[in-house]
């Protein structure tokens, strides 16, 4: 596919938009796709994009491995390789008419940008919606301008660890504000992405909340090479991130993430 | 299908009309070791062996494969679209090929093939494309232990036809369409072939005499399992050097890279080893599984739990014993999982 536009999100984080053609490219919330930078390699990749738009592909990628980087150095027009789209995706059929609460940090918000596109759209079939937003500081947060959009039908609340003045969110680690969303843990669905470590800090607030495992649904990253459990690589357990992830429901997964090194 | 009866002087007979569809591979001797090898149909064929020595999955799933191809070039609108290699060209034969051997294509067809949405399509191309005439077991191994791991010397699973070797005769039993179709022209085996045959399989499973326990594996979850005080010792002398995994016949993780020069490209698998540490390893520097003991206890949790529990109880081990006689620290498959199988004391 076709690179059509690049955009800089904060330091070396970028905003890929494809051209998938005419037949178009429709996914599902927190799916991911195999992106192949000619001579490079392949690396799994979230869609970012909104999923009522299929006419554009986004993945928004940080440059960090041999591959990110050289998917970072692409221009508009540049081609680059796609299979997919992968994996399992985000609930937000099954969440009619609920509360939910999306907690994120930095690049997390990648994998549920598009669920967040697709309650935003909807915004009727939900009912509050908070989105709660961590980042080192303001100029780490991705996607500004839409944060600004969606908060006129969403309730957005940005944490950063530090920074200036004129800065209104929160400040302090993200985990932290989780207690203070004033949610209704019966109607309240979670949807979650950040590192392991940091997404059992969240899971455990969340639980401190009331919010049962079963209504907590998270992400999970691993090295993929096929995306179709075969290969082996992404295995966790009896399941395959790239197959049956890789978005779980927190029960399926609780105690096998609960083990170092499975 | 009724039992025929072949002279061992007239096998070449048999395998001439194989060889007008089909490629032939046999075991063949090459110094003190048995290798896959091509073979003629008047080839002498060898008979007195124990198995392989590396298993036949490569007929199968290369070590080296070529998936696809492709041009990198952003102004032709047919730039860097991938295409498939085409497939097999001949048919092929593996003839001798041992019951442990097919029946881990068996068990493998459960991994590659059982779920329609994501058919590993290079397999299954082989694997129709593939003539199974196997030779059931006299002399087993003292590594061997297929009868405890639903397989034995006589195992049927995988095969289009089994071959028991009756001194100057062979019992040749189809087991599939093709397998009746190649045989069709032989005289039916008398009932003293059949009784002979009968009496070598006993006395081939008698010889047998090792074996791995999975009940309690079976019976416990997957966590209790994981939490096995076995496997704080069983890694220690392991030094991940993947030879398990390389000459294990159901081991079937794989790497995919894009080997590139100028404009052409090409996507090959090759095959992986969940033993090296760069397997799980994450860019951003974070590895789910970053130490030797875990390792160790995944690649055999994968094949005596995992598996079984996502392919409706299919071991990932059909007891052929080479991981068993390659090891370079002695680590014995059977005495790990008889461990594993071992109760937990509180």
């Amino acid at each position: 596919m076709t690179v059509s536009k690049v955009e800089k999100e904060t330091r070396g984080t970028f905003t890929l938009e494809l051209d998938p053609g005419e037949s178009g490219f429709p996914f599902l919330p927190g799916q991911f796709n195999m992106l192949y930078v000619f001579g490079n390699g392949e690396v799994p990749i979230s869609i970012s994009g909104d999923p009522e738009r299929p006419d554009i592909l986004v993945h928004t990628v940080r440059a960090v491995g041999k591959v990110s980087k050289a998917l970072c150095r692409l221009r508009p027009g540049d081609v680059l390789g796609v299979r997919g789209p992968y994996g399992s995706s985000w609930p937000v059929d099954a969440c009619r008419e609920r509360d939910i609460l999306f907690v994120t940090g930095g690049l997390g918000l990648a994998p549920l940008r598009p669920a967040v596109f697709h309650i935003f759209n909807h915004r009727r079939d939900y009912g509050k919606v908070i989105l709660l937003y961590g980042a080192r500081s303001p100029d780490r947060l991705l996607y500004t301008k839409e944060l600004e959009t969606w908060s006129r039908a969403l309730r957005v609340e940005p944490a950063v660890g530090s920074a200036g003045p004129d800065w209104k969110g929160h400040v302090g680690i993200v985990t932290n504000f989780i207690a203070r969303m004033d949610c209704d843990p019966a109607q309240t669905k979670a949807m979650i992405c950040s590192s392991e470590s940091m997404m059992r800090s969240m899971i455990s607030e969340l639980n401190l909340l009331g919010i049962p495992d079963r209504e907590i649904h998270l992400t999970l990253e691993r090295n993929m090479k096929c995306g179709l459990g075969l290969c082996g690589h992404c295995q966790l357990g009896p399941t395959f991130v790239c197959k049956n992830g890789p978005v779980y429901s927190y029960d399926r997964v609780k105690e096998l993430l609960a083990k170092r090194e499975l | 299908m009724p039992e025929k009866i072949l002279q061992k002087e007239d096998a070449k007979d048999l395998l001439r009309v194989c060889s007008r569809e089909h490629e032939l591979f046999a075991p063949v001797r090459d110094g003190s070791r048995i290798i896959w090898s091509p073979v003629a149909p008047d080839d002498r064929l060898e008979f007195e062996f124990s198995n392989t020595d590396l298993s036949p999955k490569g007929f199968m799933f290369p070590q080296t494969e070529r998936l696809m191809h492709f041009k990198n070039r952003p102004e032709d609108p047919q730039g860097m679209i991938m295409e498939q290699e085409a497939g097999l060209s001949r048919p092929r034969a593996l003839v001798n090929i041992r019951p442990c051997d097919a029946k881990a294509f068996a068990v493998l067809d459960l991994v590659f093939e059982r779920d329609a949405s994501s058919t590993d399509v290079y397999w299954k191309d082989k694997r129709e494309n593939t003539l199974l005439i196997g030779l059931a077991c006299k002399h087993p191994c003292p590594t061997c232990f297929c009868t405890s791991v639903n397989c034995g010397p006589h195992h049927e699973e995988g095969l289009d036809v089994l071959l028991v070797d009756l001194d100057n005769r062979l019992l040749v039993k189809p087991l599939t369409a093709s397998g009746e179709k190649l045989t069709a022209d032989l005289p039916d085996a008398g009932q003293a072939d059949i009784d002979q045959a009968a009496e070598q399989k006993q006395e081939a499973e008698a010889a047998i005499t090792s074996g791995v326990s999975l009940d309690s594996i079976a019976s416990r979850t997957v966590l209790e399992e994981y939490e096995h005080p076995c496997f704080e010792r069983i890694f220690e002398s392991c030094i991940n050097c993947g030879t398990c995994t390389y000459f294990c016949p159901t081991c079937h993780c794989f790497d995919i890279q894009d080997e590139t020069q100028e404009d052409y490209g090409r996507r090959i698998r090759t095959w992986d080893s969940c033993m090296s540490w760069l397997f799980t390893h994450h860019t951003s520097g974070h590895n789910p599984r970053g130490t030797k003991k875990d390792r160790v206890r995944q690649r055999f949790m994968h094949k005596f739990k995992y598996m079984p529990i996502k392919l409706d109880g299919a071991i990932g081990c059909v007891g052929c014993g080479r991981c068993t006689s390659k090891c370079p620290v002695n680590i014995d498959v059977r005495s790990v999982v008889n461990r594993m199988n071992e109760s937990i004391s509180e």
